[in-house]
Formats: C-alpha cells, sequence, structure tokens
C-alpha cells in the first residue's frame, strides 16, 4: 500500500494545482473564455462583425448605394454575392449595413440594461410601496405582447429613422431584466455585508451602488447580451416589415427591398438570404456569450466531458471519470464550516 | 482490541414486514474489552474518496480504516474540510459528481457495497442501514406531509399495505416522542427539533441495523441537542443498532459514543475507545483539539486553541499532514507519512509512538499548553501570536 | 456600575406578524434593562427566538424600538436626529457580524471596507494617518502582514481570517463598545479560541467594552465579566460570570447549564428529559414565559409576571420562587452546589430551587 500511496503523491504532484472556485474577473475573464468553446464562438463572431463595421471601406470593394453595376447578376469574381435588382453590390451593402445593426444592438442594450438595473434595483432595495408601484409597472410590460406595441408604435412616427428604433426598443426592452435583477437583489437584501454597511452609516444611494451593484455584474451583463439579442433580431423585423427608413443602410433594409424585388423567385436568392443570415449569426454570437457567461459565472452548468485516465496510479488505472471541469467541492454552510 | 457491545436479541425482528418489535429491551450494559468479540456488520478498507476538478483532483478521504461491531456507537469528529461528512457518504454510497470513490471497500453484512448501482442498493438501503441528515429543513420535502414522506419510504423499499405503513408511521412517531397526531403536518408546522427528531423516525422505519447520521444536531439549540442525544442514546441501547455519528463537536458526542475517531485532512489520525481518548489523547491534534473547549466547570484557563489551518487537500504538505500545526513535530515528521499505530488499544497515525506507548515519551514530550489557575481576567498579550493571520 | 456606557430602559420591540394588515404581534424584545460598563465585556446569553439579536440590532439603530429607550453615554438614541450624531454613534457603536461567508462584499477587496469605514468615522484623520492607523489594526487583530493581507480578496481568507477582518474594521473606528453578534459560533472550535481571545485582548489593549451575544455558555464564561440570560424576550437572569454560571437562580439557566456537554460528567440516559423549545411569543399573556416548562412553577408563575429582584451581589433573576443567596448560607456548602448543578437530570431536583 506504500507503493500506492507514493504512487498517488508524485500523480498529485505532478498534476496542476486547480484553480479556485470563483467566478472571474480580469486576467482570469480572458483565460475563462479561451477554455470555453461557446464563449470562444461568440467572442470571435463579435470580434469579425466588429471589424466589418469599423473597417467597411477597407473590406467592400463598393459602396452601399452606388447602383453602377449591372443589375441581378450572379455571384462572380467581381461580386462575390452578386448584385440587387437595383444594380448595388451586395456583399458590399452586407459589409456597410454591419454598422448600423451593432450600433442599434449595443445601443439597445445598453439603453435598456441601464433602464432595468435602476428599476430592478431600486424597487428591490426599496421595497415596499415604491416596489409594488414598479413591479406593477414591470408585469404590465412584460404582459403586452411588445411586438405587435412596437409595430403600433413604430407605424404612428412613420418611416423610422435609427434614433427611433433605437428609443422605442430600448424603452420597450427592459421589463424582463428588470424581473430577473430584482430577484437577484432581494435574495442579497439581507446578506450581512450590506447590513454592515447599513450600519456602518452608509446612504442607500451608496449602498446600491457601491456594494450592491458590483456584485450582479455577472446578471447585468447576461441582461445586456439578451437585450442587444432581442434588439437585432426585433430591429431587422422592423425594418424588414418596412417600418424603417427605407434609404437606411442596414440589413434588415437590404431584407425590405429584395421582398419588394421578390428576390428569391428573380434569381437573386443571395439578395434575401444573405442579410438574414448576418442577423442569425450576429444574434447567435450574443446568444453564445450570453450562455458561455452563465457558465462561467456558474460552474455548475459547464457541460461534463469524459477525462480519461486522470492519472490516478495505483488504484483503477485506465478507469474514465466523469469531470466537471471547474467545479470544486461543494461546502455546505451549516455542515462543513461550524 | 477493539471493543465490541453485548447486542440485544433481537431475535423477533422481521425484515420483510417492517412490523419489527425487538423482544427484549436491552438497558445498556457496556462489556469490557476483551469479551467475546462480535463479527463486524460494517467493514470499511483503505477508503479513499476524491472529488475530481478540472485537471486534478483532491483526496477528501485518504485511505481509511474502519470497523463497526453491531450496536455499537462510533463517533468521527473533526473540523470543517476533514473529509469527515465524505467519508460518511462514501460509506452510504450516497456521493454524486464530482466526489467518487477511487479505491479501498466498504464491507456491510459481508457484502461489498462500494460500486453498486442504485438498483443494487435498493434492497439494503433504508432496511438495513438508513441516513440522517444533517438540517432537517433541507432534507424534507417542504411539501409533503410526514406521512407522505414516510409513505413514499416504505413503498421505495417494501411492499406494505397503507395501513401497515400507517401504523409503522405511527409507531416510530411514538418512538421518538412524537405525538402521531404530527404524521399530518407539514415539515415548516413543526420546531426545530421535532423536525430533527421525524427524520431520526424516518430512519428507524425499518429498524436498521446501522444508522448514519451527519451532525443531526448542528441546527438546534443547545438543550434541544441535548435532548435528541439522550433519545437518541436511547433508541440505540433499546432498538440495538449501529450508529456512525459524524460531528464537529467533540464534548457533545463525548457521553454518548463507544468509541471516537478523529479525522484530520481526510485521514483517521486517533481511533479507541471514547473515555480513553478523553482521559489521555495521544494524537497532538486530538490534544489541541481538547484543550480548544472551553468549560463551563472546573478551573479557568487560558486556551490556545490550534493555530494555523488545515491544509489545501489539492496541495497536501509532504510527510503528516498535521506537522505544519503540530507543537511536537519532528524533522522526520515532514518527510515520512505517519502509519496508524496501535498503541495500548488505541490506534494512532503519529510518528511520536513509533517506538511504543507513551509513557515512554511522557518524559521528553513537551506540554503543547501551560496550564495555569487564573483569576477572572485573562492577561494581555496572548491572542494575536501564532494566531492564523500568518500569511500563507 | 459607576458610569455606564451604555444603558437601557424597557427596551421593547415588537413586530407585526402577517403583512401590512396584520393583528398578530410578535414580542421579541420586552422591558429589557441592561447596561455595559467601561472596559467590559457582557455576554447576552440565549438560545434562538431569546431576543438577543433583536437587542443587537435595536443597540446597533437597524430597528427603531416599539417602546423604551437606550442611553449612550446618558443621551438617548431617539434624540439622535442629524446625521452626524448618528454617524458618532455608529462609530461608537459598531457591529460585528456571525457569518463570515456574507459579511464582506465578496466583489472588493478586504481594505474596502476598512477604508470607507475609516472615510466615515475618522474624518480627522488624513489620508496617510488613516493607512497607518488601518494597518495598525489589522495588526491589533493579528492579521499580519497587514500589506498583503488587505490586498486579499474574501474569497482567499479562511472564515476566522474574515472574522478577524470584521473587528478590524469595527476597531477602525476607535468605538467605545463593539457588539459582536454570534462571532465566533460558525467557526471551528480551534479557530474560536483564538478570536475570542482577541477579543479580551482588546478590551485590555484598546479599552473597547464588548456585548458578546452567544448560545453557547461556556465561551461566554472563558471571556466575560458580567452574563446576562434572555429567555423568550425578556432577561431572566444576570448577574457577574461565575456566581450566574456557578449558582444560577432562575430555572431556565439551570436547563441551560446542565445542557452544556461535559467530556468528564456521566449522563444518565433515563429519566425524562425536557423536548420542549423556547416559545415564539406571540401575542402573549401575563406570566412567566418560562411557566410551562419549569418544573418549580407555582400558581403565581401562570398570571403575574415576575420581574427582576435582587437576590445577591449584583445578581438578579426574574423567578418567583428563586432563592436570596442569605437564605442558602445555612444550608450545603458551595461545592455540594456545584456538584449538584453537575447532576444533568432537572427532573430529579428537590422542590426547592438552588
Amino acid at each position: 500500500m506504500a507503493v500506492a500511496g507514493a504512487e498517488l503523491r508524485e500523480a498529485q504532484a505532478e498534476v496542476p494545482v486547480p484553480g479556485r472556485r470563483r467566478a472571474p474577473r480580469g486576467g482570469n475573464l480572458w483565460r475563462a473564455v479561451r477554455h470555453n468553446h461557446k464563449a470562444t464562438a461568440g467572442a470571435l463572431l463579435l470580434l469579425f462583425f466588429f471589424v466589418l463595421a469599423v473597417f467597411p471601406g477597407q473590406i467592400a470593394p463598393d459602396s452601399y448605394a452606388s447602383t453602377n453595376f449591372t443589375r441581378a447578376l450572379a455571384p462572380s469574381g467581381a461580386h462575390w454575392l452578386g448584385t440587387t435588382a437595383l444594380g448595388q453590390d451586395i456583399f458590399s451593402q452586407l459589409v456597410y449595413g454591419t454598422r448600423e445593426s451593432l450600433i442599434i444592438a449595443f445601443a439597445v442594450g445598453g439603453l435598456s440594461t441601464f433602464i432595468s438595473v435602476i428599476i430592478g434595483v431600486s424597487a428591490a432595495y426599496l421595497r415596499g410601496l415604491v416596489d409594488g408601484a414598479l413591479s406593477l409597472f414591470t408585469d404590465v410590460l412584460l404582459v403586452i405582447p411588445t411586438f405587435p406595441l412596437i409595430i403600433l408604435i413604430a407605424a404612428y412616427v412613420r418611416s423610422a429613422g435609427l434614433l427611433t428604433i433605437i428609443i422605442v426598443l430600448g424603452l420597450l426592452g427592459w421589463s424582463y431584466g428588470a424581473r430577473q435583477l430584482r430577484s437577484q437583489v432581494l435574495s442579497l437584501r439581507d446578506r450581512d455585508f450590506l447590513e454592515s454597511a447599513r450600519v456602518r452609516g452608509e446612504r442607500s444611494l451608496y449602498i446600491i451602488v457601491v456594494e450592491v451593484l458590483p456584485t450582479m455584474t455577472s446578471l447585468i451583463v447576461a441582461s445586456f447580451l439578451g437585450a442587444a439579442l432581442y434588439a437585432v433580431l426585433t430591429a431587422a423585423a422592423l425594418q424588414f416589415v418596412g417600418l424603417g427608413d427605407p434609404n437606411a443602410q442596414s440589413w434588415g433594409t437590404m431584407l425590405y427591398w429584395a421582398e419588394n424585388s421578390e428576390a428569391l423567385g428573380a434569381g437573386m436568392p443571395l439578395w434575401a438570404i444573405m442579410p438574414g443570415v448576418c442577423v442569425a449569426l450576429l444574434g447567435a454570437s450574443f446568444a453564445l456569450l450570453n450562455y458561455a457567461f452563465d457558465e462561467i459565472s456558474n460552474p455548475a452548468l459547464r457541460p461534463v466531458r469524459k477525462v480519461m485516465k486522470a492519472g490516478l496510479g495505483g488504484f483503477d488505472s485506465g478507469m474514465t471519470l466523469d469531470v466537471v471541469p471547474g467545479a470544486s467541492p461543494s461546502r455546505s454552510r451549516l455542515g462543513e464550516e461550524r | 482490541m477493539r471493543l465490541r457491545r453485548q447486542k440485544p436479541d433481537s431475535a423477533g425482528t422481521n425484515r420483510r414486514g417492517g412490523h419489527t418489535e425487538p423482544d427484549v429491551f436491552a438497558d445498556g450494559v457496556h462489556d469490557l474489552p476483551g469479551s467475546s468479540a462480535d463479527e463486524a456488520i460494517l467493514e470499511v478498507r483503505k477508503l479513499s474518496v476524491a472529488y475530481v476538478i478540472d485537471a486534478g483532483f483532491v483526496m477528501a478521504v485518504d485511505r481509511v480504516d474502519l470497523d463497526l461491531g453491531r450496536g455499537e456507537f462510533l463517533g468521527v469528529v473533526g473540523e470543517s474540510g476533514c473529509g469527515k461528512s465524505t467519508l460518511l457518504f462514501g460509506i452510504a454510497q450516497l456521493l454524486s459528481p464530482p466526489a467518487r470513490i477511487v479505491g479501498g471497500s466498504v464491507n456491510f453484512h459481508g457484502k461489498e457495497i462500494a460500486g453498486l448501482s442504485d438498483k443494487q442498493l435498493r434492497h439494503i438501503r433504508w432496511r438495513e442501514y438508513s441516513v440522517v441528515m444533517q438540517s432537517a429543513m433541507n432534507a424534507l420535502n417542504p411539501v409533503k406531509t410526514v406521512a407522505g414522506q414516510m409513505r413514499d419510504v416504505c413503498k421505495a423499499h417494501s411492499d406494505m399495505s397503507d395501513d401497515e405503513i400507517r401504523q409503522r408511521s405511527e409507531e416510530v412517531l411514538r418512538l421518538v416522542s412524537i405525538d402521531p397526531v404530527h404524521l399530518d403536518s407539514y415539515p415548516h408546522q413543526l420546531s426545530g427539533g421535532m423536525r430533527q427528531r421525524s427524520m431520526i423516525a424516518m430512519a428507524l422505519l425499518f429498524t436498521p441495523d446501522l444508522v448514519i447520521m451527519d451532525e443531526p444536531t448542528s441546527a438546534l439549540d443547545v438543550v434541544a441537542q441535548r435532548s435528541l442525544m439522550v433519545q437518541i442514546k436511547e433508541l440505540q441501547e433499546r432498538l440495538g443498532f449501529a450508529v456512525i455519528f459524524v460531528t464537529h463537536d467533540m464534548s457533545l458526542i463525548s457521553n454518548f459514543s463507544d468509541r471516537l475517531a478523529v479525522m484530520y485532512a481526510g485521514q483517521i489520525v486517533e481511533l479507541g475507545d471514547t473515555r480513553q481518548l478523553f482521559d489521555s489523547p495521544l494524537h497532538p491534534y486530538t490534544q489541541g483539539l481538547l484543550e480548544a473547549f472551553p468549560s463551563i466547570r472546573g478551573p479557568k484557563r487560558h486556551l490556545l486553541g490550534i493555530p494555523g489551518q488545515p491544509p489545501d487537500l489539492a496541495k497536501p504538505p509532504p510527510g503528516c499532514p498535521f506537522a505544519p500545526r503540530c507543537p511536537q513535530v519532528m524533522a522526520k515528521c515532514t518527510t515520512i507519512e505517519p502509519p496508524l499505530l496501535d498503541v495500548q488499544e488505541d490506534l494512532v497515525r503519529c510518528l511520536l509512538y513509533e517506538n511504543g506507548p507513551p509513557e515512554a515519551l511522557a518524559a521528553n514530550a513537551p506540554t503543547p499548553v501551560e496550564i495555569q489557575e487564573l483569576p477572572e481576567r485573562l492577561p494581555a498579550g496572548s491572542a494575536a501570536g501564532p494566531g492564523e493571520g500568518t500569511s500563507q | 456600575m459607576s458610569d455606564p456606557l451604555l444603558r437601557t430602559e424597557g427596551l421593547t420591540r415588537h413586530f407585526r406578524l402577517g403583512g401590512l394588515f396584520g393583528k398578530r404581534t410578535l414580542h421579541a424584545v420586552d422591558d429589557v434593562n441592561l447596561m455595559v460598563g467601561r472596559r467590559e465585556i457582557v455576554a447576552l446569553v440565549g438560545e434562538s427566538g431569546s431576543g438577543k439579536s433583536t437587542i443587537a440590532r435595536l443597540l446597533a439603530m437597524v430597528y427603531k424600538p416599539t417602546a423604551g429607550e437606550i442611553y449612550f453615554e446618558d443621551r438617548p438614541l431617539s434624540r439622535l436626529r442629524s446625521r452626524r450624531d448618528q454617524l458618532e454613534y455608529r462609530g461608537n457603536v459598531p457591529m460585528v457580524f456571525q457569518d463570515p461567508y456574507s459579511s464582506l462584499n465578496p466583489a472588493y477587496r478586504v481594505s474596502h471596507g476598512l477604508r470607507r469605514g475609516m472615510k466615515l468615522h475618522r474624518p480627522d484623520l488624513d489620508r496617510h494617518q488613516r493607512v497607518e492607523e488601518i494597518e495598525r489594526v489589522m495588526n491589533a487583530v493579528g492579521l499580519v502582514p497587514a500589506d498583503i493581507m488587505l490586498r486579499k480578496f474574501p474569497y482567499e481568507m479562511s472564515g476566522g481570517q474574515r472574522q478577524r477582518v470584521g473587528f478590524a474594521q469595527a476597531l477602525g473606528y476607535r468605538p467605545k463598545l463593539i457588539l459582536a453578534d454570534e462571532p465566533v459560533s460558525m467557526l471551528d472550535v480551534s479557530i474560536r479560541i483564538g478570536l475570542l481571545n482577541v477579543m479580551s485582548e482588546l478590551r485590555e489593549r484598546e479599552d473597547v467594552s464588548f456585548l458578546y451575544i452567544t448560545h453557547d455558555v461556556a465561551s461566554a464564561r472563558y471571556i466575560a465579566d458580567r452574563v446576562i440570560v434572555m429567555y423568550a424576550g425578556y432577561i431572566v437572569e444576570e448577574g457577574l460570570t461565575e456566581d450566574v454560571l456557578q449558582r444560577p437562580k432562575h430555572p431556565y439557566t439551570q436547563l441551560l447549564l446542565s445542557a452544556v456537554p461535559d467530556p468528564k460528567a456521566i449522563v444518565a440516559v433515563s429519566g425524562s428529559t425536557d423536548a420542549s423549545e423556547p416559545p415564539k411569543v406571540v401575542d402573549p399573556k401575563e406570566g412567566c414565559r418560562f411557566q410551562p416548562r419549569c418544573p418549580y412553577a407555582v400558581a403565581e408563575c401562570e398570571t403575574i409576571t415576575p420581574r427582576l429582584r435582587m437576590l445577591g451581589v449584583e445578581h438578579r433573576a426574574a423567578c418567583h420562587v428563586a432563592v436570596p443567596d442569605e437564605a442558602q448560607e445555612g444550608g450545603a456548602s458551595s461545592s455540594e452546589r456545584g456538584n449538584e448543578l453537575a447532576d444533568p437530570s432537572p427532573s430529579t431536583a428537590s422542590p426547592r430551587p438552588v
């Protein structure tokens, strides 16, 4: 048995020390993103679109609107995806359209997250009547079908420019996040460190901003990513339906024009398909990052991977173990910590 | 060497139907060591449990050997992270990933149970051994009445009729001094002590031979704790089941256990008769633990506790895991892993006893704590010394 | 007591049950008069539901009293209107919490709380002095080397170290009285002693009093000068530590002491044991709240609420049948009384309590 013991110690010595069980911050975040496949995929996709948005001129051969080319060309060397019924290069349109989609995603994501944080956190922290009123308001907005509402509003405004779309989507998309944040704050509210801050004499506003919010960053980020996804899809839908500005340079508008010109039937399928694919890919990048963030901050959600022969020497070599990467022994509070 | 208790004659027990009324009530007579040793109902050999994480693993239980006789009350004490709860779950086959048994055997009633599937375990679970968890509020189903939960248990492990189940449920509740009218209560309607006692009642539904308890009293106040312990001891002597009782509170268990096992860093460092362990603890950790309890009676003394912290099990120190904190550490302690040595009917995992019983060493071993009679106030200047404030 | 630091008169706190329109009241704390002097450790002992945690929160100004008054250095708390006055009080009477795993904000390093505290409560110090003071208090609680410890996050520290941080935070305010709400009950046994020793030492070196709230009588004996025993919202006994613990007068104190495990005593397994638990006091009537469980109860106990009366030197108990010290002088010697206490079966006691 001493032999097995020695082998065991050796095995332990070779094995790298498992990291602390902790939501990563700073440098750890980078490492976590790299290890998690979903996070890497999502990040790469997003990066790709970012590059397109920032340097459209360098990538696209032509501008969005120039109608210099022969109409309805099939894909070729000069026009990778062909041309539209109006003679525009589809590929260039896609590239230029990226910028608006990204702007919408981040602006709406930011605006609605901002509102949901203010409403959700205040409701939970201040409780009482304030909570009652805010929660009621949130619930009403949750229940109302937002898409028809958005259509109504957008139709009222007639052709909605970028700013209108951002405002409308932002003002209607915060309710889900607010609910989540409120629940989280409610569960945190009686934690000792918050009571400790109160007993220390801190003001409520300070406590909310400095003590509560930083502990909720992962939820806020997740909220943001969810809102961004919602924004991309809904904005494209709005523009497709014709409520956007028909002169805007965006994927949704491309879809609108493609529909108008019956692109699918008229031999220009790429014109209709590609903008949709781009919307889907951008949306997917946010969704992937969202999943990944959940998994990074909550080890229990991580996928179980099989690891062969973790080197347990004298015992059952060759044993297959089910490994949950990153998890660590759970500690029940009352028990282990007494 | 190992103590065995005389078990009450339970010839009248009927496993199947669950109507297990023992015929004879023992009056708790202890036999001295050397009497006829019953064969052990539980034999644990070199049991090791590891938590497999990321690219490595943490040895939570390290080659533990344990024997348990019929009707014996074994206490397992240790602090957080020593592996006592994991050991318990390992024995009860209740481990879930990422924890798993990576070596050793658990032999219950002559059968190897480590590695059995749930289906295979079903026949033994609850009928031959049962488990009482730490916090009844977490272990009891909050949306089912007590009767409902007992019915679940009975239906899972036997085919008693509904009437028989009801009758048996009332019987076990009476055993733990709960009025059977509470059968139709929900857990939140019962007080903490009653919840805990109803968990014990559930564990006794089939009068198993072994009841495993994981700190069942730690969520209770001191008076309720005491009465629960007394109740458990009474039941144990009446019905004759063996108990493995895990706790962090050594003094709590001191009046009730036959033998005591002290765990540290996943290993058993001392195992022996409770009385003997308290009167003359051999392992420096046990000595330190006993020193850490201020007493109600007797002279007031200045206590030091045990400086430092338990080791990080992912990076255990070489040699004896207690060496960094041991007041009697020797040079070889950091290189040689001490084996479990038999010293006068006590098992100790310490190199101090390599050469035999403690008398030979008494002259050389320094006393870890100075004992002085003190007036009401304690002297200043001693608190922040070798405290665990030192950075690692 | 010549000049108490903190004193309460008739302190009462009730909670309404059943939401905004509930009719039932939970009497968490009723008519409590307690005192803490300078350089004194007073232990407030009781089980859950006794009201001890509520008292801590009343004293920390988390709750407002339903009735009664708290006087700090003879100034009533209800008169503290301005934020500056309140801050001053909070700086003088800070609180240390029970749970080391949630008492520090996990998002910040350990220095965060200390710095905030200093900013709020020691405005007299400049930046450099604050840094020095923070290092000083870290040393005082044994967290050395201070600069390395200050940069750690809570998850990098053990439970005992985190509790020490809690004490350091409180010390940074130069307080007169620290409210310690079960500061060691969630720590391992061998670590508890270290922290209790810290508290004792702080009393000597930093001239700070403690109100040590606990359910663990043995640790109260270890560091406290005086002990106050609470049951169901009332104070049932109080006095010097040794008096109360070696010659308890109230039946509840006797029950509590008998339930404390003593490795040396042989337990009488047979006999009835008190299986009931402290009551939740909802809309109580007059009369002693311990009466349902009391082996010595007489008719009076059901109808008249006992008040604290002096039964020995600074030793008070709220019990109709408790016997004052002088009446016992002619009886058994103190050592015999001590042995009686070691017998943990209260049901076999004689009709008169010790």
